[in-house]
């Protein structure tokens, strides 16, 4: 076991493995999340037409696990490749890293729709009927009032998700992809030395705690409206970011 | 603006929640600057012909009309009430202002985004405008400095004041008020019935569904006692005060003076 000599031999391995991971995380989470939005909204106003499909799709991407289904989309779809070549789709299911972006995409969004729903649920009764008394309609119902407090409601969730994603991302390494997990196991292949994992659970736990930390901010700077001390400085409408660059 | 009619036209509003009859045939008109205090023992449906009026509650039966538009209602298949037409559901709430027992200020924004984003989202004014307007409201309900506080750092009552002047921000030709001081510890009632009185005195229309006899009896010009979803008594609100004609008005009168 030679700790420090397999970091400093493959430390380029270990650097382009974490930017794949992070790639991947990168991608999948945002995506999802434009895709569950429409979702969520559509399962929580309860057309049954609508949301039996939506429940449908969440039940199958969370009772199932991801290596099933990375597996179902990348060799099932080999199966397939003369319709899907037909249809055009082919360059989709090609590429190991495509499908691994599918896969974890799909996967999120059911994650996600459960996420946002929760939220979604959670806006107080009162503040809408507010909103409608104005004179509001749904577009800017969602807009002003419902969306900002179901996704304050929902980001410890949605944090945790984006942990979830970006370590769970490591199975995408059974289908060829050099993430942190992919490097990681040539490295042992090249070396035969343990101390490879040692290094991307180190990488790992780094990437989790720095986004941890990031997310807080995110979560505390949300909540600002229920501190007990009203901001000390500007009384005014502007996003904080914004009013420190203002010249005074 | 004139107008030949009344500034705001109730008639004949029907409202049952499955078999429970809560408003039955309640019909009122209110002329500009009219205050009109409507009172009732609780269950008497006085929250629910607010909700009705503006239509957060959908009336069985009857008519609302604001300012000569009477706001069209279809009956859908299962023969419930509808709008005929969405739109303008939402353009008479935009000219009718609510203020609620339990404030409902949209607690993610400051005092002064609370009263600024009615213009802004709903009548598309301008934001700079729409600011420096709501600025003023805050100022006239006696809450300038608080310009930058979220609800929660506000008291009850200065809440009710936001809401007050959320309801303000958006120029309405009438203001429902259902039951605004309710919620409110004794020692902020008055605080809040004073930006009423003030409103008041400044012309604007109001109907008040509230427990404040006091505020009934002193600012409002008229009175209604409702009874079981009707109207058991109405008329000008020094008469009625001074000489209640039913004896279940008079009842009311006494028990809610010594609670």
């Amino acid at each position: 076991m030679d700790l420090f000599g397999v970091l400093s031999r493959f430390w380029p391995n270990f650097l382009s493995g974490v930017g794949t991971t992070l790639m991947i995380t990168a991608i999948c989470i945002p995506v999802g999340a434009v895709f569950a939005l429409p979702l969520a909204i559509l399962r929580d106003r309860g057309n049954r037409v609508l949301s039996a499909p939506i429940r449908l799709y969440v039940s199958f991407f969370r009772g199932t696990p991801a290596l099933t289904q990375l597996f179902l989309i990348y060799y099932g779809s080999g199966d397939f490749r003369p319709t899907l070549q037909q249809v055009g789709f082919w360059w989709l299911f090609k590429e190991p890293l495509l499908c691994a972006l599918l896969a974890f995409t799909l996967n999120t969004i059911a994650y996600q729709v459960e996420i946002v729903r929760g939220g979604l649920q959670g806006v107080a009764g009162g503040e809408i009927e507010a909103g409608r008394a104005i004179g509001m309609g749904n577009i800017a119902l969602y807009r002003h009032v419902i969306l900002p407090h179901a996704y304050r409601l929902a980001l410890p969730a949605l944090g945790n998700e984006v942990i979830l994603l970006m370590k769970s991302s490591a199975i995408a390494s059974v289908i060829t992809i050099y993430d942190l997990m992919g490097e990681t196991r040539r490295v042992y292949a090249r070396t035969f030395d343990f101390s490879a994992y040692f290094w991307a659970a180190v990488l790992y736990l780094a990437l989790t705690t720095l986004f941890v930390r990031g997310w807080h901010r995110i979560e505390r700077a949300s909540t600002r409206h229920q501190s007990a001390q009203p901001a000390v400085l500007p009384e005014t409408i502007l996003p904080m970011a914004f009013v420190r660059k203002m010249p005074r | 603006m004139t107008t030949s009619g009344p500034t705001l036209l109730v008639e004949n509003i029907h409202k049952s929640f499955g078999s429970h009859q809560v408003l039955n045939g309640i019909s009122l008109e209110a002329q500009a600057h009219d205050v009109i205090a409507i009172l009732g023992a609780s269950g008497s449906g006085k929250s629910t012909l607010l909700r009705c009026i503006n239509m957060l509650e959908m009336p069985d039966h009857g008519h609302i009309t604001l300012r000569d538009e009477r706001v069209a209602i279809r009956k859908d298949r299962a023969g419930r009430s509808r709008p005929s037409d969405v739109r303008q559901v939402q353009r008479m709430r935009r000219r009718l202002g609510m203020v609620f027992q339990q404030f409902n200020l949209w607690s993610h924004k400051t005092a002064l985004e609370n009263v600024a984003l009615g213009p802004q989202a709903v009548l598309g004014a301008d934001r700079k405008a729409s600011v420096a307007r709501a600025e003023a409201l805050l100022t006239r309900v006696g809450l300038a400095r608080h310009c930058g506080h979220y609800p929660c750092q506000l008291s009850g009552g200065q809440q009710q004041r936001v809401a007050i002047a959320r309801a303000l921000a958006m120029e309405p030709y009438a203001i429902l008020f259902d039951e605004p001081t309710s919620a409110l510890d004794p020692e902020l009632v008055g605080e809040v019935l004073q930006v009423m009185r003030d409103l008041a005195a400044a012309g604007t229309t109001m109907i008040v569904v509230t427990h404040e006899l006091g505020f009934a009896r002193e600012v409002s010009n008229r009175t209604m006692f409702l009874h079981q979803g009707q109207i058991h008594e109405e008329g000008p609100s020094a008469e009625m005060f001074a000489r209640p004609k039913s004896d279940r008005f008079r009842q009311f009168l006494v028990r809610t003076r010594e609670r």
